[in-house]
């Protein structure tokens, strides 16, 4: 245990006044102090990436980020994503597409997917598959995650 | 009378989606109570060994830690009782909440911390001083028995199943064919990890525990059994649930200490697995060895089936208890005619994790096990692999088909089918002929490239009962009530569409209440895919039920006759009247006193079975021992599909988890029964690189006589034989017949096998 910093956490741009100890980690921060509890956390180990946020526009895993390093960065979560009743275009593809069944990894591969394609319109679609190859899915074997991805990709180039 | 179907058989949107899409999912570390304490677990760092002393006096002088319980704190609670399959013979072997004097695995619970949080919780466990005599871990579960303890073998039983005259086979065959197989340790590790938060509310006396998942009602019952409750005292709430896989919501040591925590010390206890965690201490599957003969004639033809196998079922026999091994013996037959047939299978306890079932359990397997019998037996003879399977598939006309073997406490009938049929349906949407044609030029051209097949027979929709309770409320929506679970699999919209066809109401206008013991009084869960044909009978009989009530109803208020009236979207109106008056559910429910309201029960004595054909292609990297896989193609028979995107779904899913067992998955252990399997990039699961695209033919060609939508189950037919079609095409690919004996085929083994020729 150690004295605990005070530190401002900007989700989808509100601020979060809160205290942590430096060991925290950001998706304990974002879910636990911050009440957010759309970003999963699937294993803690950076290998599974449920708790994929985007920290200044890079989609990062939330569990090998520390709270205080991300002490006024924007932070992007699932939460943030739909523009109020109206899903964002990558949820509304994963719903067409049939793209999640349990739903704890949805909001990673969600974000996961956005961040990477707001930074790259264009991503073909071997990269794509690189890309998405990065976060675990035990439910759906992908091809669903794949096709909605593409679909989505579609519709934010417009 | 019924409405035409609208809603069955299409593949409409999940009702499950947007809220998890929008991040607003409760899963069951999202839930949390004012004033909660958290649990941690300290575990076992050895395999097996005699435990001489715990010392928490270190992690109770953090200022946060509150208490720390030994085996002595939860004496009074006795091990946790059999779900399944619980041979009296196995009761010695049940694990104990926490560990008394020996424990026989690494992640064994030996002692629980409570505290304010979870990092100061985390770092308690580490000051708790656990002091270890080792003894020597029982590791391989084909070496001969060891003790248990003083008295007990480490073969707490053996299943033995068979009929017909196996020594006359044998003595008559015109060959013999003989294979020793194995297939390695797996488990579904969900991406949600397991977790449970009870809490006891002392004005009402009720005992609540959140995080259940699966047989919510079952647990409510064992729960109160073992903490001397009354069962009405004690109630468990499913959330949303990460993944199921056979491994979640079974009842293990956490589930009782947080319930035991909560009523001792008047707080809110929550504990939330570490993935760590998740990978040694919730149930492992699948390990077996098997020793396989068949007896054979001139033709191939079966004549009879011997097989003995070693079950490894970890170091106690948990809520499962002997259900694994018996669906393997009970299910190894699949869809070829035996004669005869003998199975013996030993249940051995080794220092590993405990196993329960995992996404076809038994039957991914003995699926291995008899296909790979199947190629072997063409070999034999000289005819190809399709051949031979076409040559000894039980026919049509033989339907239904008494296997002669139980299990689950079902006589196995084969309720319906055409194998034959779907054989020839998977061949021609594969394109079977060209593909071979073209492998060979491959071939031909130096690649190592190949094709397999693998048929199979699933099981679902175990009874005894499902019960339903439909309401309409006062604003004209529904309300369906069952004691079924979700794991993720889309249950409230096929429940949905089901009801919506019955009633006559719109799919998205019904709401499907499950896992709430509060809600309804009995039930029996999701496992053994049986939800859609259990609970969606049960519904189709309580909306059924349901419809007569409010049309007699109406027919009243509207100076009608029931007989002339419909239910369509809604709305009460006259057949064959396109105008007039209508009345809608919402008026016609303020009207009425009493709320509309109906159960029905249904109950099944049989499981139905539907059953497929797997094709994979493969190529082998010569100088890695990698494997591509270049298409796979899946046919499934499920009887009638309520909604095919969601039956779709399900066997992508599962054809992606049986992959990983195939090829790259495996927990294994070190000389000292040290785990090396302990996060993700050891334990490998495969990613969207890994999964092909996958071609997906549902057919309904025989739906089942045992309920009237002709439903069968879609939850593990994905992942049945895929050890087994994989395995077929990589000894295609190297040209080595029966050169895979043993799953998962890692390159590194593969490699080895190349080297060896």
């Amino acid at each position: 245990m150690s004295a605990k910093t005070d530190i401002t956490l900007t989700i989808n741009g509100r601020d979060h006044a809160i205290a942590v100890e430096p060991r925290r980690i950001l998706a304990d921060a974002i879910r636990e102090d911050c009440g957010q509890t759309g970003t999963h956390i699937g294993c803690e180990h950076g290998i599974c990436g449920s708790c994929t946020v985007i920290v200044d526009g890079e989609p990062v895993r939330s569990c090998l980020m520390f709270a205080v390093q991300a002490a006024g960065k924007k932070i992007r979560t699932v939460e943030g994503l739909a523009d109020g009743d109206t899903l964002h275009p990558m949820q509304q593809a994963f719903m067409d597409n049939h793209g999640l069944q349990c739903g704890f990894c949805t909001p990673g591969f969600l974000m996961l997917a956005v961040g990477v394609l707001e930074r790259e319109p264009d991503i073909s679609d071997d990269d794509l598959l690189d890309v998405l190859s990065s976060n675990l899915c035990r439910c759906t074997g992908y091809q669903n995650i794949i096709k909605a991805v593409r679909a989505a990709a579609k519709a934010m180039r417009g | 009378m019924t409405a035409p179907a609208k809603f069955v058989g299409r593949s409409v949107p999940r009702l499950e989606d947007r809220p998890l899409l929008l991040g607003q999912g409760r899963f069951a570390a999202d839930i949390s109570f004012p004033g909660q304490w958290t649990m941690r677990v300290v575990r076992s760092a050895v395999a097996h060994g005699k435990i001489k002393s715990i010392n928490a006096a270190a992690a109770l002088k953090l200022p946060g830690v509150h208490a720390v319980w030994t085996a002595d704190d939860v004496a009074h609670i006795p091990p946790i009782p059999f779900r399944l399959t619980g041979l009296k013979t196995l009761e010695p072997y049940r694990q104990p909440v926490l560990a008394k004097e020996v424990v026989r695995y690494v992640g064994e619970p030996v002692a629980v911390i409570f505290a304010d949080e979870e990092y100061l919780a985390e770092d308690a466990a580490e000051l708790v001083d656990v002091q270890i005599d080792p003894l020597r871990a029982t590791l391989v579960c084909s070496d001969q028995p060891e003790f248990f303890d003083h008295v007990l073998s480490s073969e707490p039983g053996v299943i033995r199943k068979g009929y017909g005259d196996v020594e006359a086979a044998f003595r008559d065959a015109h060959a013999i064919v003989s294979l020793e197989l194995s297939i390695g340790r797996h488990s579904g590790a969900p991406l949600e990890t397991r977790g449970a938060i009870a809490r006891y509310d002392e004005a009402r006396d009720i005992l609540e525990m959140h995080g259940a998942a699966k047989v919510p009602h079952w647990n409510r019952d064992t729960l109160a059994q073992m903490l001397g409750r009354k069962r009405e005292s004690i109630q468990l709430f499913e959330g949303h649930v990460g993944g199921g896989f056979g491994i979640r919501g079974e009842l293990y040591p956490e589930d009782i200490l947080v319930c035991a925590a909560a009523l001792k010390f008047r707080k809110p206890i929550k504990w939330i697995e570490d993935r760590r965690e998740h990978l040694i201490a919730a149930n492992h599957s699948r390990e077996q060895q098997h020793k396989i003969r068949a007896a054979i004639d001139a033709q191939g033809h079966i004549l009879g089936i011997d097989d003995e196998f070693f079950h490894d079922n970890g170091a106690y026999m948990r809520t499962h208890a002997a259900t694994v091994p018996d669906l393997t013996a009970a299910m190894l037959p699949g869809p070829y005619v035996v004669p005869a047939y003998r199975a013996v299978g030993h249940i051995r306890l080794t220092n590993k994790t405990p196993c329960g079932t995992y996404r076809a359990p038994g039957r991914y397997e003995s699926s291995f096990v008899r296909e790979r019998l199947l190629d072997a037996i063409a070999g034999q003879v000289g005819v190809d692999k399709v051949e031979i399977r076409r040559r000894n598939l039980i026919g049509k006309s033989a339907m239904p088909y008494k296997l002669g073997l139980d299990t689950l406490g079902t006589h196995i009938v084969y309720d319906s089918g055409d194998y034959a049929l779907l054989l020839d349906k998977a061949l021609k949407s594969a394109g079977w002929d060209e593909l071979q044609s073209a492998l060979r030029k491959r071939r031909a051209a130096g690649e190592k490239v190949g094709a397999g097949v693998a048929m199979f027979v699933e099981k679902s929709g175990l009874g005894p009962f499902d019960t339903v309770r439909i309401e309409v409320k006062s604003d004209g929506s529904v309300e369906v009530v069952t004691g079924v679970a979700s794991l993720g699999q889309g249950v409230e919209t096929v429940v949905a569409q089901i009801c919506a066809d019955a009633l006559g109401v719109n799919y998205s206008n019904i709401k499907v209440i499950h896992g709430q013991t509060d809600r309804i009084d009995k039930g029996m869960g999701a496992f053994a895919s049986r939800v859609t044909v259990m609970c969606g009978e049960a519904t189709r009989l309580a909306a059924t039920k349901l419809r007569a009530e409010l049309l007699e109803v109406a027919a009243g208020l509207m100076q009608s006759n029931a007989d002339v009236l419909d239910l369509v979207g809604e709305q009460i109106v006259r057949r064959n009247f396109s105008s007039g008056p209508v009345l809608t559910l919402a008026e016609l429910a303020r009207e009425h006193a009493a709320p509309f309201s109906a159960e029905a029960t249904f109950e099944s004595a049989h499981m139905v079975y539907p059953y497929g054909v797997h094709i994979a292609a493969v190529r082998v990297d010569s100088d890695t021992g990698g494997i591509t896989i270049e298409r796979y193609a899946i046919a499934y028979d499920i009887g009638k599909a309520v909604n095919p995107k969601l039956v779709e779904g399900q066997i992508a899913g599962g054809l992606a988890q049986g992959l990983g067992g195939a090829l790259f998955e495996e927990f294994l252990y070190d000389e000292h029964g040290e785990p090396l399997s302990v996060t993700f990039a050891d334990y490998l699961m495969p990613t969207a690189h890994e999964i092909p695209e996958l071609s997906i033919l549902i057919t309904e060609d025989a739906p089942s006589p045992l309920n009237p939508l002709g439903l069968k189950g879609a939850g593990e037919g994905g992942a049945n034989p895929v050890g087994a079609a994989i395995a077929s095409a990589i000894d295609d690919a190297i040209g080595r017949p029966g050169a895979v004996t043993r799953l998962p085929v890692s390159p590194q083994r593969l490699k080895a096998l190349m080297a060896a020729r």
